[in-house]
């Protein structure tokens, strides 16, 4: 579960200040490159190949930038973003509340891990989605069952790279506290939860992933707001330009986010190294 | 030559009669084992590997209860880890989160430690790393920080606490022979400015002798205290270690037989 780590390490780490910068810009420079390949062959997909559908027209690059921009300068849009971010904190909130506890216990006992693993690793398989009507039943229509799914869906890797966190503390640390006299809230206070910090970080950038990708489903739900309620609307208004420039946003929303998450992490893992 | 023991003070920490054997274990690891330490005293405590050294500091420090025995510090007996011993591993165990200050000032205001008031906690703090000669290194985190230098944050971390009893378990074990020189320079000055009654855990006979005013032989299955060597030369002792050839090889020669049998 650690696999998030090795891909939130700068590249170039460690080699002189130019050299790096040299790196850092070709990075960005071929990430751009790519960025643009992949419009160029939306663009030949839509207004090439299918060139006289209007169908398709409706869907290419251009009209749906310009969708893009005149949604982005409503009054609609904003509310909309704004409601689906906050069903993703709350839904992360909700899943460190949970997930930090129970990864400590896991990490913390053998006993309980043995016991509680196959559990969560069946839970953990079983996509959120399909929890969505059981969902409805237990919290009816509205928020609540939205951010059942996404603490259920986010969970998860937090959970997981806690408990993986305690198993790596440094018997060292642990014995420091004991020779200090510390109690048991002071040991978790003070080592073990700065000790796996790094690792629930790992885990939440993790868990935004998951719960950015799980929110637009769920919002296409018995809910009257939210990003994924949008993009159907678009669909029922027959705004095709719109839907397509409302992917664009929601690809680019959990980019966003993806990058604040690796952001906290390199800050968080900076401040060891100097 | 003869040896003259230092004048005899009244002990710091005193045990007698220790005894340890884990539960679920076949034989004692500590058997009536009698040590006691006088107001900055160095007491070093040599012995095979595997004999139960660093056991016997651990018991000392409170790590571990003694099944049988009595630990008491200034006539108090110890029953847990105290504020006042202090205990420092081979591994500096600083926690690489926190800045050099914030590791020597770890545990300071601790439930179970003594109640100081938050300048009072810095003024130690402060007069911890000043002693260790690390003032300009305080912000540094310990990623950055040489062996050396690490294991003086340790030694702080001990000091700020202002302990009456040092335990050093082979403070100096993993560091180069230069740094390892100085930083037995550095506790030499720090023992005689500040009286901690010192154990010094060691596998090193010319440390023991370098260090010590007294070296124990821990030997035997369970281990006990075998032999015993008061050291009175005059410090320093770079040149007189020559001088301590006799008792060096007595030493040696206890400490083989303690290996054979």
């Amino acid at each position: 579960m650690t696999g998030g780590a090795a891909l939130t390490q700068p590249a170039a780490e460690g080699l002189p200040g130019r050299v790096a910068l040299v790196l850092h810009i070709r990075r960005v420079g071929l990430g751009v490159a790519g960025m643009l390949l992949g419009f160029a062959v939306w663009w030949v997909l839509t207004t090439v190949l299918l060139a006289g559908s209007p169908m398709a027209a409706a869907f290419a690059p251009g009209p749906a930038l310009r969708a893009l921009g005149e949604l982005l300068l409503g009054s609609d849009l904003p509310v909309h973003v704004a409601v689906s971010l906050r069903r993703v904190l709350v839904g992360l909130a909700c899943a460190l509340a949970i997930g930090v506890p129970l990864g400590l216990a896991l990490g913390a006992s053998r006993l309980v891990e043995a016991a509680a693993s196959p559990a969560f690793q069946f839970l953990r398989m079983t996509s959120p989605l399909s929890w969505m009507p059981i969902a409805v039943m237990l919290f009816g229509v509205g928020d609540a069952p939205i951010y059942f799914l996404l603490t259920f869906a986010a969970v998860w890797p937090i959970m997981l790279n806690t408990a993986a966190g305690v198993r790596q503390l440094d018997r060292a640390w642990l014995q420091l506290g004991r020779s200090l006299a510390a109690t048991r809230w002071e040991t978790l206070r003070h080592i073990i939860i700065p000790g796996v910090l790094r690792h629930v970080l790992t885990g939440v950038r993790l868990s935004i992933g998951i719960l950015w990708i799980v929110l637009v489903p769920c919002e296409m739900l018995g809910v009257s707001a939210g990003l994924g309620y949008f993009i159907l609307d678009t669909r029922d208004r027959l705004a095709y330009s719109e839907l397509m420039a409302m992917v664009l946003l929601v690809g680019f929303l959990g980019f966003l986010l993806d990058s604040l998450a690796q952001g906290a992490f390199w800050l968080q893992t900076r401040e060891k190294r100097n | 030559m003869s040896y003259i023991g230092p004048i005899p003070a009244p002990p710091v920490l005193q045990a007698s009669g220790v005894a340890l054997r884990y539960p679920g274990a076949a034989a004692a690891v500590l058997t009536g084992l009698n040590l006691t330490v006088a107001p900055g005293e160095i007491v070093s405590v040599l012995g095979p590997s595997g004999v139960g050294k660093s056991t016997l500091l651990r018991v000392l420090a409170g790590l571990e209860t003694p099944n049988a025995g009595r630990i008491s510090m200034d006539g108090i007996v110890l029953d847990a880890v105290h504020p006042e011993v202090a205990i420092a591993f081979q591994n500096p165990s600083l926690l690489p989160w926190l800045t050099l200050e914030k590791n020597v000032a770890f545990g300071l205001n601790f439930k179970h430690q003594k109640r100081l008031g938050a300048r009072e906690r810095q003024s130690r703090v402060d007069a911890a790393i000043d002693a260790v000669g690390l003032r300009h290194a305080r912000h540094q985190m310990p990623a950055t920080l040489s062996g050396g230098m690490a294991q003086r944050t340790a030694l702080a971390r001990c000091l700020a606490r202002d302990p009456k009893v040092l335990l050093l378990d082979e403070p100096f074990g993993a560091l180069d022979e230069v740094t390892r020189a100085e930083m037995q320079h550095l506790l030499l000055r720090i023992v005689r400015e500040r009286r901690p009654g010192t154990v010094l855990i060691t596998h090193d006979i010319d440390e023991a002798l370098m260090l010590s005013d007294r070296i124990l032989l821990l030997g035997g299955r369970p281990a006990e205290v075998i032999g015993q060597w008061p050291i009175s030369l005059a410090h320093p002792r770079d040149d007189l270690i020559a001088e301590t050839g006799a008792v060096r090889t007595e030493i040696l020669r206890s400490l083989r037989h303690a290996i054979h049998h």
